[in-house]
């Protein structure tokens, strides 16, 4: 599985020793993509041209001495969610089909001054909003594991390229676990940040207040790379905390000795028992590593999914109103304005985007804004004061990522509410604003791989990572 | 009444909400959109049961202050490259159907 | 731009006790080189969409960054109309139009930058000024085809994004307002005061400064009526002319039975009349909410203080400070119009080299209209000038002209202009004997004025003036006429 395909962290040393060169590691990337592209479908754009091109000029630096970066040709696929220059960024959408924004994301930029190769734009829900990449406009992603089943959503292309190899490592978004969630199914690690420490500069906006950017990887190290180099203050963005990239390196060593994990007493139900199980041996391995269980009640958990799903419509209702055909994406013509975006956005939206848009927009009108949005921010206060109060007796907490292993294509698409429920787990950290991770925990149903999910209080990365490092040699 | 939480989405809230966020919806649709909506609603009124009385809003999970940006200019984007990403554009400037209805 | 309580005015009384109240909306454009929540250039006049970035056209992606010059030039603003500054958040206003590129204005909703404010008028009227917050501005539509050019029957739009995203405040009077007369004062001091704490160039004619105008009409002891907003009020004089035209309409549809509907209307200047563009049931419902992408904004005491013991001395003190060296009526045309045009520091300069500032005060007026906040006639030039003229040594029409020389050539000896141009007055003895000698010569024009008709007393003076080959002050002899009358 994740084994068989070379680590970032090998893959940038070899490249700067010069035992290998970027150009030959993108070759085994793109043969690779060759081979399972077609029945996986991880993109909506492979960018073999430009990548070579990007390859070619790393080995020429290289060369010549220069210092291209800590991440210097290693292979790095994007969500089509990220802006970049010159190269459609779609969301998977009808309405942005096409569309090349005039600038790239911040941490696009930071993957490029690091010496990254851009390998393709990855497959979504449209507009991140899903859990399976069922809702993409352009087909669903299989899961490489499994093609019969999802890869989960919405970033399940990023997550299905590493899973593949298709990519060493890649960029998904996280609003209400779709980094985490699809990494769980895929078998990879997958880390959303605290809110603010990734730049949302050039992130198409589902909710404001909930997305941020992170890794998905095939080992912990990995990760811990990857967010050190796209992580830190960006003057772009004014809900970046004003603070640099957390630094990550100690932590994969350190272990977690003295360590309080936190097992969450009053879990919501519904979860497979293999699920259970892999999450009961989590906590084992980590006692044995020398930390301590403690029981934590988190009360207003079970309330996460409803704030969630009233706060991301309402802000994701507010950000696709710019999706009008005025001024860049698909247009419908029509006799008068109102006309125009009327056919425009029905023709461009699926049928979840509209969903959602509705919900949002019923939710912040005049009459009905104190019983859904207004009440939901104050559920998110009480969820985050849960957490405090947690936090006050643990350093992680452990939980699935998932309630299920992956599930077949079609399983769940028929009711809406069925497909929220598989972000029961992850939702709660967005809205209060925490860094979570998923680390690959052996399998459950049907040989699938298990994730389990680390939360940490805000600026918590480095004790998170340091019970990944550990759950990741145990695993 | 319209603050009552229990009373239940009808078509015409939703044919409402429709045109506000500018979505054209079949007779099917609106159906399916109202069945759907409400299904959602009934879950979602499981907050009803909680005391928030005390409780003040979160609208943002990180509470940063004061985050300015000094009074000077940087290059702008190009104008050729943006109007030839637009659906329409004539004389320098995006091109749109008549907004009739509206005030000047 | 004179307001005084001297102006002509237009304040018509309504029929039968009607009263009017007014409230006020003015955005003011600020001038900073950037604008409100991007980097590009804030600047009027240019190639239309050459000012823009992400956040300009509302791009996938795009986030806002506030401008600290523009949160400055907003507290400046705000405690010159002696608001209080607290902190204060950012909201979206949600709505659909083609130049507005997100979809949703940022703006401030609850929690404003400046609350609780007031402006002061002539004859100390007190108006309240609710609010003062900054918000973003559209980008423009142009409308093409159709018949009349106007929105209606157009066939398509262009679209300019060069002035979205400049930073705006908007300033909300209570409804304090009685008259229109006062809402011209009001609109005049808010822009005096603009231009004086270097907020805003506040052109109306450039639309740096918008004016809506809320107008209701009432009977006394009973509430305030329904109001309507009216837009399209395009320069001070609009201000006046929509305020009397919509008072009066409302008072006959009252009168007649009707009712007044909540709406917005628009001014059509050329017509002199308003006309329905919303009805309140058309309105869009805005939704709303905190902007996520924005943080508090909460300027420390220690910036509030530094603003505000940095703003300049304001129009209303500057005004009293005049009038007081002048010893005039502080709210006199004259005061109004040296302080507007900003050379209130320069009449007084003049007192330093001995002239006097009430003189000065009305040849500055007079002479100065095209000289600007700084003259280039040395306020020494001016005040020999004045004192000669006090000496009497030349006549105040003399003096006129050689004012108006010394201004043309940027200054000047007053003596040796007059020197040179054989300008003196006669002393009073030989100015007396030569109104003696007019009064024997003009029998009948002396008997008439001596009968009551002041008239002839032009033709007297007339004739001493030529008489004297211009060299009799003209009020010097008036007074001698007078008192000859008295004693005859």
């Amino acid at each position: 599985m994740a084994d068989s395909f070379a680590s970032v962290v090998q893959l940038a040393a070899d490249i700067r020793s010069g035992a290998t060169t970027a150009a030959a590691v993108l070759e085994q990337h793109l043969a690779r993509i060759d081979q399972r592209e077609g029945e996986i479908h991880a993109f909506n754009l492979v960018l073999q041209d430009s990548a070579r091109a990007a390859a070619a000029r790393i080995d020429a630096d290289i060369a010549a001495g220069k210092d291209c970066g800590p991440l210097a040709g290693v292979p790095i696929a994007l969500k089509d969610n990220m802006c970049t220059r010159g190269v459609p960024t779609t969301c998977s959408s009808k309405i942005l089909e096409g569309w090349k924004p005039p600038y790239d994301a911040t941490v696009v930029t930071r993957l490029h001054q690091a010496g990254a190769v851009i390998v393709g734009k990855t497959n979504m829900d449209e507009f991140a909003m899903g859990s399976s990449t069922e809702n993409s406009a352009f087909g669903p992603t299989r899961n490489p594991l499994d093609t019969s089943r999802v890869p989960g959503g919405s970033s399940g292309g990023s997550a299905a390229a590493v899973a593949a190899g298709f990519a060493a490592a890649s960029l998904g978004s996280d609003t209400g676990g779709s980094i985490r969630q699809p990494a769980a199914l895929c078998g990879v690690v997958g880390v959303k940040p605290t809110y603010g420490v990734v730049s949302r500069q050039g992130l198409v906006a589902f909710a404001s207040s909930l997305d941020q950017i992170g890794p998905f990887s095939n080992n912990v190290a990995d990760a811990a790379l990857l967010l050190e180099v796209i992580a830190g203050h960006d003057p772009l963005d004014s809900t970046s905390i004003p603070q640099p990239a957390p630094q990550l390196q100690a932590s994969l060593t350190q272990g977690v000795k003295g360590m309080r994990i936190g097992r969450v007493t009053d879990m919501p139900q519904g979860c497979e028992p293999e699920v259970l199980a892999r999450l009961d041996a989590a906590f084992a391995a980590l006692e044995s590593a020398g930390a301590t269980i403690v029981d934590v009640a988190l009360p207003s958990l079970e309330f996460g999914l409803t704030a969630y799903y009233l706060i991301a419509p309402a802000e994701a209702s507010s950000n696709l109103a710019r999706y009008d055909g005025v001024r860049y994406g698909n247009r419908v013509g029509a006799a008068d304005i109102n006309a125009m975006y009327g056919a425009t956005r029905s023709a461009g939206f699926g049928d979840e985007v509209k969903r959602r848009i509705m919900l949002g927009t019923y939710a912040l009108s005049a009459g009905y804004y104190d019983a859904y949005y207004g009440k939901a921010l104050k559920v998110r206060r009480l969820i985050a004061d849960d957490f405090a109060k947690a936090y006050a007796s643990c350093d992680v907490i452990l939980t699935p990522t998932s309630p299920t292993v992956a599930f077949p294509i079609g399983a769940k698409s028929n009711d809406p509410l069925t497909m929220y429920l598989c972000d029961v787990f992850t939702i709660p950290t967005n809205l209060a604003g925490h860094a979570a991770m998923s680390v690959p925990f052996g399998t459950g149903a049907h040989s699938l791989p298990v994730g389990v999910q680390i939360l940490a209080p805000s600026l918590g990365e480095v004790p998170m990572f340091r019970v990944a490092a550990e759950l990741e040699r145990a695993s | 009444m319209a603050s009552d939480p229990k009373v239940q989405i009808t078509p015409e809230v939703v044919a409402k909400v429709a045109r506000l966020a500018r979505l054209n919806l079949t007779p099917e649709e609106l159906v399916r959109t109202t069945e759907q909506l409400s299904g959602m609603l009934e879950h979602f009124h499981d907050i009803d049961q909680l005391d928030l009385s005390h409780v003040s809003p979160m609208p943002q999970p990180f509470p940063l202050k004061n985050i300015l940006r000094e009074d000077v200019v940087a290059p702008c984007l190009d104008r050729q490259e943006v109007l030839d990403s637009a659906p329409a554009a004539e004389d320098g400037r995006f091109r749109v159907p008549p907004t009739i209805g509206f005030d000047v | 731009m004179s307001n005084a309580s001297s102006a002509p005015t237009h304040a018509t009384v309504l029929p039968n006790g009607w009263q009017m109240v007014i409230g006020l909306e003015v955005h003011v454009e600020l001038d900073t080189k950037t604008k409100l929540f991007s980097a590009s250039p804030n600047r009027f006049g240019d190639e239309p969409n050459t000012n823009i970035d992400p956040v300009t056209l509302g791009l996938p992606g795009a986030l806002p960054v506030l401008n600290k010059h523009a949160v400055e030039l907003a507290m400046r603003l705000g405690l010159a109309l002696n608001c209080t500054v607290q902190a204060s958040t950012f909201h979206r206003k949600n709505y659909f139009y083609p130049d507005l590129s997100k979809a949703y204005q940022i703006t401030q909703y609850d929690q404003p930058l400046n609350i609780d404010g007031y402006l002061m008028l002539p004859g100390d009227v007190r108006i309240g000024v609710e609010r003062a917050h900054l918000e973003e501005d559209t980008g423009k539509s142009t409308h093409f085809g159709g018949t009349s050019g106007r929105i209606h029957g157009s066939d398509y739009s262009l679209v300019d994004f060069n002035r979205a995203g400049v930073p705006l405040v908007e300033i909300v009077s209570r409804p304090d307002i009685r008259t229109s007369d006062q809402a011209r004062q009001y609109v005049s001091e808010l822009r005096s005061i603009l231009l004086c704490v270097g907020a805003s160039d506040a052109k109306m004619e450039e639309g740096s400064m918008r004016v809506d105008v809320n107008v209701s009409v009432h009977k006394p002891d009973q509430p305030f009526g329904t109001r309507c907003e009216i837009k399209n009020v395009n320069s001070i004089r609009a201000v006046g002319k929509a305020i009397e035209y919509e008072a009066r309409r409302q008072v006959d549809v009252l009168e007649s039975g009707g009712v007044i509907r909540q709406e917005t209307r628009h001014w059509d200047d050329s017509e002199g009349r308003t006309h329905t563009l919303r009805t309140k049931e058309d309105a869009d419902d805005y939704r709303y909410f905190l902007e996520p992408d924005l943080v508090v904004l909460d300027p420390s005491q220690e910036w509030i203080d530094a603003v505000r013991a940095a703003l300049p001395m304001l129009p209303a003190a500057r005004r009293a400070r005049l009038a007081t060296a002048a010893g005039v009526d502080k709210e006199s045309e004259a005061i109004y119009v040296i302080v507007e045009r900003g050379q209130d520091d320069y009449v007084l300069s003049v007192e330093q080299s001995g002239g006097d500032v009430a003189r000065a005060l009305i040849y500055v007026q007079q002479a100065f209209a095209e000289e600007g906040a700084a003259p280039k006639v040395p306020a020494k030039d001016l005040a020999e000038l004045i004192k000669l003229e006090g000496a009497a040594k030349i006549t105040a029409t003399q003096a006129k002209t050689i004012l108006a020389e010394i201004v043309a050539s940027g200054g000047g000896d007053a003596a040796a202009i007059a020197a040179a141009k054989g300008f003196e007055a006669l002393d009073t003895s030989a100015l007396e004997t030569l109104v003696d000698t007019v009064i024997a010569q003009q029998e009948d024009a002396w008997n008439k004025f001596c009968g009551g008709e002041d008239k002839a007393m032009g033709a007297l003076v007339g004739a001493i003036m030529k008489a004297s080959q211009g060299k009799a002050d003209g009020k010097a002899a008036t007074a001698i006429l007078q008192s000859r009358k008295a004693t005859k």
